[in-house]
């Protein structure tokens, strides 16, 4: 235990750790001239906890997250990372926090070896690097150059320096975006991996299956305010209802028939196949409805209401959103 | 809010000393990067050197010129050199790494840790400022042993010449990283910035040669005034102060300006 895991014993043991959240944000709100980038947003983040932050480019989470560990101070409304103040207690708040920043790179001609050497004697109590190359599968890399490494190299070495302070609280910020499917496949399990270890983690992102994948909660975020906060599921299920099943009837029939069902909410037709949703016990209610009508469904799929709908649903009143979405 | 930074008076000593580790990890890193990307050395050693070789080859460049004030042009070419080097990694050997670490977010990674990122600005500062000291010794060590120049008459005008210099010039290099958004942009405006300059240390037409108003025009510049305080600490004995105060002026000026305007991201 512990390359990964946050420093023991000690300084922040002060407070019973159960009672205090992770991350606590209040009303904050932070404007660059006349724009808004953060309206009012307010969530806390338990200690251990998955937390993401979602939304469309541009809806504040970035500057949400920088004002959380003090690299910008809001106008207005407080944050707290593990009870400090970020605005105040910055050289704690740095030795207990890790961080991944979008889109950040390193000098191309430095080795892997020699970045971490560096960035771990920054912290008083550091990860052991042979541990953390070999947790982050960068292990026989630590020779070669950045330059030389690919995205998804350069990515679990961003992740890595995040790591190395052996913080409480990771911050990693659109960490997959760019990777292939793989590397980011590669990139999850470690977050997960760190999860174990029981760093809390707060995790920035536009992809809706990363979110649904790895976190606990989700903070959906536009226009610079949360405009929904529960679980994964939870928000999925809250915009629709949830289930759709998708079949080939084996002769046509009377969509009213499947309409008239209470557990179903739509029915929709493409090309020879037939997709209705609803809630409830909906395969059942449909292929008995199909069975009295002596129509047998093949080719049966089901799906559950994805977070992805209600990603689409709750932000996209405005349509030009979802090309960011994507 | 009550603030929770609890003091912790065990470990304080450790982390002094951690600090001055990583201080250290710092300047290692970046001298290895020097080393691994030998712009500046080329820049700053390499060339004037190569020149100096150069000029001390050429049978004409040893005669001594009453134009010159009996000098020889080789020897009114030394300090000229000498100042080469210092500008080169003032207003381009600096100003190009600092420019490059913004846009590749290297300070912004580095202020969410406990290391600031005023502290690579300091280790590049110190590594640049080596450098320019290696390039000075070796450009007037090679004048005196291998072309037979005369020594020095003031060592210690010539040391407080080259420091007030890179004092009053290593802030332009930082105003330069403060308007420049890229790497690119440093290097353009380094060297826009770097050969008019040089033009007034004498580089293409020595100071003895130039008509008196370009005259005093260059002593008011930054690199006419280190030239004329090298030159004199060469050749006379200690500087004269005007020299020195025009270089203070530079870095009193500059070291504003770089502070008030420098951007870490």
């Amino acid at each position: 235990m512990g390359v990964l895991g946050g420093a023991t014993g000690g300084r922040l043991a002060v407070l019973p750790s159960r009672s205090r959240p992770a991350v606590e944000i209040t009303h904050l709100r932070k404007t660059y001239g006349e724009l808004v980038a953060v309206d009012d947003i307010s969530f806390s983040v338990a200690e251990g906890e998955i937390f993401g932050i979602l939304g469309p480019n541009g809806a504040g989470k970035t500057t949400t997250v920088e004002c959380a560990i003090g690299l910008r101070s809001p106008d207005s409304g407080t944050s707290r990372l593990l009870g400090l103040d970020p605005q105040t207690d910055q050289n704690e708040i740095h030795e207990v926090v890790g961080v991944q920043l979008q889109a950040s790179a390193l000098p191309a001609k430095l080795k892997v070896g020699e970045i971490l050497d560096l960035y771990r004697s920054f912290y008083r109590e550091p990860a052991d690097v042979a541990e953390l190359t070999e947790a982050l599968g960068l292990a026989s890399k630590r020779n070669d150059y950045y330059k030389s490494l690919s995205g998804g190299q350069r990515q679990r070495l961003s992740v890595a320096l995040a790591l190395i302070g052996r913080p409480k609280v990771a911050v990693l910020d659109e960490m997959t975006t760019g990777l292939d499917p793989r590397a980011r496949r590669d990139a999850w399990e470690l977050i997960e991996g760190i999860r174990q270890r029981g760093v809390t983690i707060l995790l920035v992102t536009h992809f809706m299956e990363e979110a649904e994948r790895l976190c606990d909660r989700v903070a959906l975020i536009d226009g610079g305010r949360v405009i929904a906060l529960d679980t994964p599921a939870g928000l999925a299920a809250r915009t629709q209802g949830g289930k759709s099943v998708r079949f080939l009837p084996s002769s046509s029939f009377d969509p009213g028939l499947l309409v008239e069902l209470p557990e179903v909410t739509g029915v929709e037709r493409d090309g020879q196949h037939v997709t209705v949703m609803g809630t409830g016990d909906l395969v059942n209610a449909v292929i008995l409805a199909l069975a009295g009508a002596g129509v047998t469904a093949r080719d049966v799929q089901l799906g559950s209401s994805s977070l992805e709908d209600a990603f689409v649903r709750l932000t996209g009143s405005h349509s030009d959103k979802e090309g960011a979405v994507a | 809010m009550s603030s929770l930074s609890l003091p912790l008076p065990a470990t304080a000593r450790r982390a002094a000393s951690g600090k001055r580790t990583a201080f250290g990890k710092i300047i290692l890193n970046e001298a290895r990067l020097t080393w691994r990307r030998p712009i500046g050395l080329i820049g700053g050693i390499g060339i004037p050197v190569v020149l100096l070789v150069i000029f001390g080859n050429l049978p004409s460049f040893q005669e001594h010129v009453a134009s010159f004030g009996g000098l020889t042009p080789f020897d009114a070419y030394v300090p000229i050199l000498a100042v080469f080097a210092v500008a080169m990694l003032a207003v381009l050997g600096l100003p190009i790494p600092l420019t490059t670490y913004r846009e590749l977010g290297v300070l912004r990674r580095l202020s969410t840790t406990p290391v600031p990122p005023s502290w690579l600005l300091t280790a590049q500062g110190l590594i640049q400022l080596c450098i320019a000291v290696a390039g000075v010794l070796v450009i007037v060590v090679t004048s005196i042993t291998v072309f037979a120049a005369p020594a020095p008459a003031s060592y210690g005008g010539i040391v407080l010449s080259v420091l007030l210099s890179a004092a009053g010039l290593f802030p332009i290099g930082l105003m330069i990283a403060a308007i420049a958004r890229t790497a690119n942009a440093a290097s353009v405006i380094g060297r826009l910035v770097f050969f008019p300059m040089m033009f007034f240390a004498g580089l293409w037409l020595p100071r003895a040669l130039m008509p008196a108003v370009l005259l005093d025009i260059s002593n008011y510049t930054p690199l006419g005034a280190a030239v004329q305080a090298i030159q004199s600490s060469m050749l006379q004995g200690f500087p004269p102060t005007a020299p020195l105060l025009v270089l203070a002026g530079y870095a009193v000026v500059f070291g504003f300006l770089a502070k008030r305007f420098f951007r870490w991201e």
